[in-house]
Formats: structure tokens, sequence, C-alpha cells
């Protein structure tokens, strides 16, 4: 079993800044693997462990240079390499043009399942996964709370905003990953000591076959991007709480108050 | 009707979702600021029945059957479905709820019209002749407003960001269909389960009571649920408590959890973590009670109570129940 994790290292939340142009600074921060990235690796990582043919684990991600600390990261919990797309024109990229170069990218890659997060802490809409599995032709098993392949097939237990249901395809397919699949593994040291020896791979736009992309008439990079943040303002704050303290009793008597003048009860 | 702006809706469970008709209501506010026709599309294997439910919210809806969708996954049963209509009546913008499928079906449609996205809007206003989008990050610590760099795009818009509002009359369906040149990977649904629950669901709760870590377990999780029938609302959780196994997931709030905008949240032993204030912070009026004066919930806090919240639910139900004799 080969699976590709989709890894975008964002900055960690609640230090996350804008630069002046409103793109996140990716420099001022310490950067962390997406947290739903890493269920998607937590899961990759226990379905290799149980795959009676073993299999490993890559890494990709579209990212600036420096995040290959970062990926070290995921190198250090078990995946077994990393491949990084990296290059100064992909600043600020849209969400479309990095579907089309994460395809580019995985189309040199073989695999049995691409997993992703359902979406990125930093802004991300959600949508690339599902644009990446339409470029590729590849089968698309998205909001997963569980994945069972067997036999060249793949099945998901897919979250509805009402309950679930299963979906099944074969491989090779791309299912994007949700927290009910279970928390990300802590590293150990011997991980992370092993983690500095692991190769990441390192891809420049000049490297990626982009056919597909201007075959549909699409540019890719950060002058191209069909999106552009004009600008932000600090959302106005809520002021100062009321602070309630005292008996059980006393408090409750005020909070009942409290809900009644705003018509809460 | 090239140029209109559209509105794609979908269904939760059998009926029309809540936030398609948000999204109508909001379509169409953007449409009357510019000038632009506002039309509803509804695709599915039998669309007709969630099309004229959609009609209330927009004078025309097209009812797009899509037989695929019947067995298959929705979004990619769907899509080259609704990419060949949008080709050939070439509207200018498509909205659609930042949902599990409409976000699917927007990052489909993105590759396959070649139209970029602006996700999670909470509000669009009409500017120098196009979609000014409003979106609100980090937490909701900044609002930023997005632009399209061309003439098309596709906007996903979040949950409970308008009232849904129904037009005076209802508006027409009118079935379409369209031949695909192209298909995706059929993805077999081998079974569809409806977890049925007495609750309203958290996304569209008024009243919410957020069990947290303090809540100390299944005991605590009883209180919490009296609570919440006493102020008529629904039992929410932040992750502490989802992973420490006393609620489902279902009822998570937070980054990956479930954006929620009740009238009110109560708190209970939630600390306020970043990644849970991102889900709750608009709520119109938040109440928090913990024993740390310095929690950091109190930063969005409207009131904040501080002390043990097991004395002082207790008392709170009782002096509910004593209001309410
Ligand atoms: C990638 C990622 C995604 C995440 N997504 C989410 C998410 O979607 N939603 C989410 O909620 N979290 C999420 N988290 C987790 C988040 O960081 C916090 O760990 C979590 O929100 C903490 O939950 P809590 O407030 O219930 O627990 P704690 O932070 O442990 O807080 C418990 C609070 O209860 C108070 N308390 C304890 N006992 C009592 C008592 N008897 N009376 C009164 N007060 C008491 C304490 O003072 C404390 O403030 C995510 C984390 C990561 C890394």
């Amino acid at each position: 079993m080969r699976i590709v994790v989709l890894a975008k290292p964002v900055p960690d939340a609640g230090q996350e800044r804008l630069r002046n142009d409103f793109r996140m600074d990716r420099e001022a921060t310490t950067e962390v693997i997406n947290g739903n990235d890493e269920y998607a690796l937590e899961a990759a990582l226990k379905l290799v462990e149980a795959s009676p043919d073993g299999g490993e684990v890559v890494l990709l991600a579209m990212a600036p240079d420096h995040a290959q600390e970062t990926l070290r990261k995921g190198l250090a919990l078990g995946a077994a390499s990393a491949v990084l797309v990296t290059d100064p024109a992909l600043e600020g990229s849209c969400a479309l043009t990095t579907a089309h170069v994460l395809a580019a990218a995985l189309r040199e890659l073989s695999f049995d399942l691409v997993i992703a997060g359902v979406d990125t802490s930093d802004g991300g809409g959600g949508v690339v996964a599902a644009g990446v599995a339409a470029l590729l032709g590849l089968p698309y098993l998205s909001y997963a709370a569980r994945i069972e392949p067997s036999d060249g097939r793949v099945r998901v237990r897919r979250i509805t905003p009402n309950g679930y249901e299963v979906l099944e395809a074969p491989m090779p397919a791309l299912i994007s990953a949700t927290q009910a699949l279970g928390a990300p593994r802590y590293p150990t040291l011997k991980g992370i000591m092993g983690a500095r020896r692991k190769e990441i791979v390192i891809r420049t736009l000049a490297d990626l076959d982009l056919a597909g992309a201007r075959a549909r008439g699409v540019e890719v990079g950060g002058a191209a991007a069909t999106a552009r943040v004009t600008g932000s303002r600090p959302r106005a704050p809520r002021g100062t709480p009321k602070v309630v303290q005292g008996s059980p009793a006393e408090a409750a008597q005020e909070v009942v108050t409290f809900l009644a003048e705003r018509r809460l009860i | 009707m090239a140029g209109a702006i559209w509105v794609l809706g979908e269904s939760k469970g059998s009926d029309l979702a809540r936030v398609s008709a948000e999204v109508a209501t909001l379509g169409s506010a953007l449409g009357a600021a510019a000038g632009l026709d506002v039309v509803g599309v509804v695709a599915g294997a039998s669309p007709d029945g969630l099309a004229a439910e959609f009609a209330r919210y927009l004078p025309l809806v097209h009812s797009l059957a899509v037989p695929e969708a019947a067995e298959t996954a929705f979004a990619s049963a769907v899509g080259p479905s609704l990419a060949a209509l949008v080709e050939r009546e070439q509207p200018a913008y498509l909205l659609v709820g930042a949902t599990s499928d409409g976000r699917d079906i927007a990052g489909i449609l993105s590759v396959l019209l070649g139209w970029g996205v602006i996700a999670n809007a909470s509000a669009i206003l009409w500017q120098d002749g196009r979609p000014e989008v409003e979106v609100s990050i980090l937490g909701g610590k900044l609002l930023t407003t997005s632009v399209f760099t061309g003439q098309h795009g596709i906007i996903t818009v979040r949950p409970t960001s308008v009232t849904a509002e129904p037009l005076a009359s209802r508006g027409s369906v009118v079935p379409v269909t369209v031949s695909p040149e192209i298909a995706l990977p059929a993805v077999t649904v081998v079974s569809r389960v409806a977890e049925e629950s007495e609750a309203v669901p958290i996304d569209e709760a008024r009243v919410i009571v957020c069990a947290g870590r303090g809540v100390g377990g299944p005991e605590g999780m009883h209180l919490v649920q009296a609570l919440a029938n006493e102020l008529g609302g629904t039992v929410g959780a932040s992750r502490a408590a989802v992973d420490s196994g006393w609620i489902p997931y279902s009822q998570q709030i937070g980054q990956t959890g479930k954006t929620v905008k009740p009238r009110l949240y109560v708190g209970l032993g939630v600390s306020g973590a970043m990644q849970h204030m991102v889900g709750m912070r608009t709520s119109e009026t938040i109440v928090a009670v913990n024993r740390d004066a310095e929690a950091p919930i109190a930063e969005v806090a409207d009131l904040v109570v501080i002390g043990d919240l097991f004395a002082f639910v207790q008392a709170l139900i009782s002096a509910l129940q004593a209001r309410s004799t």
C-alpha cells in the first residue's frame, strides 16, 4: 500500500498574521502541518501498518522552501519521504492553480491512495482535494470518518449533514480526511532522529509537466491567481464582559436576569 | 440568461438544506444590487421536489435531473452536468453553501470550468461591477475582502451568514437536461444512514449549551443536557469532550468541527482555545462558566460566571424552574 498524503504547512493556530499585501505571513511564525492533514497522515500510517504487504507514506506539499522544516515533523511521525513543490512564482497561488500544481506533482508519483485533510486552518476553503481528484480522474471519497481498503477497492464512511453514507470505489482513489479518523500520534525521539536522514525531494515549476493545466487554459502561479484579497480589518471587539461571582444561587439569579433582559428566556 | 448569478440548492436528507435558502436570500440581495438575474439550480437523481422547495426563495429554479446521482456519490455525479449547464447558459457567478457537498461541488466545478473559488463568505457586496466577498479568518479576528481577477467565479457561503427570507410568491421550476461530454469516476453509494436525533442540529440551533473538559465525565454531561432542556437548546462540545468519548463528533464546535451562530451560547468548563473559538465567536450572546478567571473564552464572552460549574448549573436549573412556575 503506497499512500501520498497532501500535507500543508500552516502557521500555528493563534499565531497567524497577515502581511501588508494581505497574504499570510509564512516567515514570522512557527509552522505546523495543517490539523486535518495530520489526521490524514495518521490514517495513512495506520493503513500501511495494517497492510499485509507493507508499503509507505509519502508527503506532498506546495509551500515556500523553509517548509522543509515542517515536513520533517511529518517524517518524524513515520512518513518515508516527502516531495516539496516550491517556487517563488507560486507565492499567492489560488485554490484552482494549487489543484493543478498538486495534480502535476502527483502524476509523477505512484500510489494506491491519496489522502488530504478536508480543509486547511489558514483560510482554506476545502475545495482543493476535489479539484485534484477531478483533474487526475481519480474516484473522490470525501469527509472520511473511516477508511477500509480491501481487494483493490476502498470503502469510506463519509460524514453527511444528517448521518453518514458508505462509499466504495476502486483504487487508486483520493480521500479527504476528518478528525473522526482518530488523533495523530506523537513523534518519538527515534522518529525525530530518523527524520533527519529521510529524503525531501524538491520540485520547482520547471520540473513539473503542466501541459494539462495549459490545455485547459489555466496558467499557474501567484501572478495568474483567479482571486485576490484586497483588504482586511479587525472585527469589532465585543467589549468587556460582565463578570459574575459569588454563591451559586446569587450567580444563577444574576444570569437569569441577564438572560431575561436579552429576551433569551 | 448570460451573466446571471446562480445559486446551487442542496438537500439535507430529503429536505432543502437551510443553508441553501440562506444563500438564495444572499444571492437575491446581490442580484438586486448588481442588476443581475438570480437563478436557482438543483441537481440530483429526482430534483423536482427540492427545486419546488427552492422556488420559495427564488423566482426561477432549474431542475437538473442526473439519474446517476441515485446510486453514486453526489458531487462527482452531478459535477459534469452542472459544468455543461453553466457552459451552455453562461452565468457569471455561482453561489453555494460552504457545506461538505457544497465544497465538493465547488472544487470540481472550479477545475472543470477553470473558475476561481472564494471560500467561506460571510457577506457579499457588489462593488465596481463585481462581487466583493467578505470572509472571516484567523478564528474570526479579521475580516478580509476578496475579489475575482476574472469575469467569473464560485463563492462558497458559510451557514448562518444571513436569515433566509421566502419570496412573497413562489417562483417557477423549469426542468433542464444536458448531455455532458465527460464523466468523473463513479463512486458507489453502498448505503445512506440518517442518524435521527430529537435535538435541533447544532449548526441550526438557537441555543447551545457547550460541554468542555471541565464537565468531567458522563455525569457532568447529564447536567449539561438538563440545562439544555431547560433553555430549549442543543448540547454542543469542545474537542476535549469529544475526544473523551462523552459526546459524538457531530456535536463538536470549532476548527475541525462545526461553525455555529446561535442566539445564545453557554460554555461550561470550556477554556476557549483558538480552535474552539473559530467555531463560536460569532454567536449573538456568549455566556462562559469557568473556575479560572483568566480563561481565554472571556475575550469573546458577554458574561462570565467565575466558579465551579456543577454548583452553578444546579442553581441555574433551579432558578429557571422557579421562574417558570
Ligand atoms: C488541529 C487541531 C484542531 C482542533 N479543533 C478543535 C475544534 O474543532 N474544537 C475544539 O473545541 N477544539 C479543537 N482543538 C483543541 C483545542 O486546541 C483545545 O484543546 C480544546 O478546545 C480544549 O477543550 P476544553 O476547553 O474543553 O478543555 P480545556 O482547555 O482543558 O479547558 C477546560 C476548562 O474547564 C475549566 N474547568 C475545569 N473544571 C471546572 C469546573 N469544575 N468548573 C468550572 N470550570 C472548570 C478549566 O478552568 C478550563 O478552562 C483542536 C486542536 C488542534 C491541534
